[in-house]
């Protein structure tokens, strides 16, 4: 089922499509070819989409109600969850939509580390998913500031103080971050200038990703390469529209689990409390989804240091197409790399529980210990996959039949594996 | 090998397990379990006890006004729904009797007048800084979102108003600071607020400590979140649509994509014997020659 040319049926469309062609837009997006085999791994992207939006609609009817001044902030806030019409279901919306929307990313992100669809033809459609990803944590972080609670205020403090690590310069940063001598109005108001401005630039990343995307077409579980205008793909619409659609309403039962029921579960409880420049908070933590990378910022003795390795953790993610060697894209035919990959995310999860616990005694060491697996199992394990491990055999085509049935797949590794050596692609 | 690497990978998650979980045991601080209550606005069905809430805004007056602000409520949020409801003419005599500063007039004088409905909750003392010096140092805090903004929510208020005992022999403790079981750190600056027979509540339900506690705990909760009944209502209505929707669209699902598998299912099949008569056939053979 290949991708037919759209064929304007009236000579209006044809007058319309050959000056702007909006209509073979909207048939590509109709048509477009998907493999078959698409599990629900990869319905994250439609829920990720939805996110998005929902956070922008949502933002831009707090941001009617909402005043960025340290005197005000917090009141509003209260203003927006006690008076306006419908107000708290807009700001518990918003505020859980935050953590959904994270959430998603990450099941997102460990689908394409599993299923290898960061490599080759797709390195830009990963390069750009994470630049949308760095975007996203500037953005949440920048709005958990907003409330003007304490946490607000002294992760403002935390984080914009990570810059004065930077040698000669890191003050000066700094003052040019707050806009004055401490997190205070004008760091508040530019926040939240960017925090509107931010998701509109997402928006446009979120274009290319799927532009870059539409070029090579989806990766699959399998990870082998479709063969398009074969009946190995399916037209988007309307067979993977139900299917997003199906999985975004189970998402949003979750979602709305939180919003309507558990809604402050998932924000501190010192948030609810004014910022107080006099008054540090115990434990400043900072929102769940970026727990891990906190625990990497602390597990390194030295604050330019933990800065480095901070920020390094996400950049050397863009290296990965090229740090993971091995051709073979789907971890299903990758026996090692399936046992790092699961390890990989344990550590990821520990590194998220230990940045919300004190870096002291044991704590630390883990931190440690997590810090320096997720470094090597990027810098050194790949690259040593990539060069020997030995993948199992790959099937010849996504709709080999050996792929359908249950526990053929297996039967099917081991006939070949009888035949060591030999190139089983060949079975016909 | 492969096998070794599984043992070693598990072997090295067994000792990290054991020793994060061993140190957990320990390292917790030696907190108080708060107390628990069948708080009727917990879970997914939960609404307020107007009775309890009418006598909780009561105790917030006659015990903790003197002190606290709630400086995010109004006093037409007693007579909305979903709150303590009381009768509109009731809320406009509580707010009638608050001395509320207005103005400037036309003569650029500021005046007082009685409160309304749409005034917000009168506070007791002009700003932080009053409150802290009338308090010996310790600033009452605003009570309008407390019950959010305390680890345990209701359970933590209600154990804290009950917590107050004789701190242990050897405690030291500067005048005017207490011993609270429940308080971070034991130490509290406000004496006992509550005690039996405190307020007397019109209605005759008894004024033990606990119900007095309980009361002012459901509207200091009422207080921080006054949409919760509207909300938990939604959220059922938002289910029942939802999960209907979502079986609706599952099956349409379904349907859709067996239009396309149904038309590739014999193929397939047929595949999948022919492969399978073929391995079967050529068993032992050189796999070159498979065709």
């Amino acid at each position: 089922m290949s991708e037919e040319k759209y064929v304007p049926k009236t000579k209006l469309a044809e007058w319309f499509d050959s000056r702007l062609p909006l209509l073979s837009l909207s048939h590509h997006l109709k048509s477009y070819p998907t493999p078959k085999n698409l599990n629900y791994w990869w319905t994250f992207g439609g829920i990720l989409t939805f996110c998005l939006i929902t956070q922008i609609v949502t933002g831009i009817i707090l941001a009617m109600h909402y005043v960025a001044h340290t005197e005000h902030a917090f009141a509003s806030i209260e203003h927006i969850m006690r008076d306006v019409n419908y107000g708290w279901l807009m700001r518990y919306v918003h505020s859980n939509g935050a953590s959904m929307f994270f959430l998603a990313v990450y099941i997102h992100i460990f689908r394409g580390l599993y299923f290898g669809s960061y490599k080759a033809p797709r390195e830009m459609i990963w390069i750009i998913g994470l630049a949308i990803y760095l975007l996203m944590m500037a953005t949440a972080f920048m709005g958990y500031v907003l409330p003007w609670g304490q946490m607000s205020f002294w992760g403002a403090t935390v984080i914009t103080n990570l810059f004065s690590a930077i040698p000669l310069i890191g003050e000066s940063v700094t003052n040019w971050l707050w806009g004055g001598f401490s997190v205070d109005n004008p760091t508040l108001n530019r926040f939240y200038s960017l925090h509107y401005l931010l998701p509109f630039l997402t928006f446009g990343l979120v274009i290319l990703h799927i532009w870059s995307l539409h070029i090579p077409g989806n990766n699959n579980p399998v990870g082998i390469d479709v063969k398009k205008g074969s009946n190995e793909t399916m037209p988007f619409h309307p067979y993977m529209v139900m299917k997003d659609l199906t999985a975004l309403l189970a998402f949003l039962l979750l979602f709305f689990a939180f919003v309507f029921f558990l809604p402050d579960f998932l924000g501190h409880p010192d948030n609810y409390i004014p910022a107080d420049p006099l008054i540090t908070p115990a434990h400043i933590v900072p929102e769940w989804y970026l727990l891990p990378f906190y625990a990497i910022l602390r597990a390194i003795p030295s604050k330019l240091g933990g800065v480095i390795f901070m920020f390094a953790s996400i950049f050397v993610l863009v290296g990965l197409p090229w740090l993971d060697s091995s051709k073979v894209r789907s971890a299903t035919f990758r026996p090692i790399y399936k046992k790092f990959f699961w390890v990989l995310v344990i550590t990821v999860i520990l590194l998220g529980y230990l940045g919300a616990k004190p870096p002291e005694g044991i704590y630390l060491i883990l931190a440690r210990i997590g810090t320096a697996y997720y470094f090597i199992h990027f810098l050194i394990l790949l690259p040593l996959l990539g060069r020997y491990e030995k993948t199992d055999p790959l099937p010849m085509s996504i709709s080999d039949p050996v792929l359908d049935k249950p526990g053929a797949l297996d039967k099917f590794k081991e006939m070949a594996g009888k035949y060591e050596g030999e190139n089983v692609g060949t079975f016909k | 090998m492969l096998e070794r690497l599984n043992s070693l990978l598990a072997k090295i998650f067994l000792i990290i397990f054991i020793i994060g979980t061993g140190n957990l045991a320990y390292s917790e601080e030696n907190k108080a379990e708060f107390l628990k209550n069948n708080w009727s606005f917990d879970g997914i069905f939960g609404t307020f006890d107007r009775a309890s809430l009418q006598r909780g805004y009561q105790v917030y007056q006659e015990v903790c006004a003197g002190c606290h602000s709630v400086q995010h409520l109004s006093y037409r949020n007693l007579s909305e729904k979903g709150g303590p409801e009381f009768l509109p003419e009731e809320a406009k005599a509580i707010a009638a009797q608050f001395e509320v500063t207005d103005g400037p007039n036309e003569d650029g004088e500021m005046f007082t007048r009685p409160g309304r409905l749409s005034d917000k909750f009168v506070k007791p003392f002009p700003n932080v800084k009053a409150a802290a010096a009338a308090n010996g140092g310790a600033y009452p805090p605003d009570m309008s979102v407390l019950a959010k903004a305390r680890k345990g929510g209701a359970d933590y208020i209600y154990s804290l108003l009950m917590g107050y005992e004789e701190a242990p022999a050897g405690y030291e403790l500067d005048d005017g600071v207490y011993y609270n079981k429940y308080m971070p750190g034991n130490k509290i600056k406000m004496a006992e607020p509550i005690s039996d027979g405190i307020v007397e509540y019109m209605d005759g339900t008894e004024t033990t400590k606990a119900q007095i506690s309980k009361d002012v705990t459901a509207f200091l909760v009422w207080a921080a979140d006054p949409h919760l009944e509207s909300r938990h209502r939604m959220g059922f209505k938002v289910f029942f649509f939802l999960i209907i929707l979502l079986t609706m669209v599952y099956l349409s699902k379904q349907k859709v994509w067996s239009r396309f598998s149904s038309k590739r299912e014999k193929e397939e099949e047929e595949a999948f014997d022919k492969a399978e008569r073929a391995v079967t056939e050529y068993e032992g053979e050189d796999p070159k020659t498979f065709k």
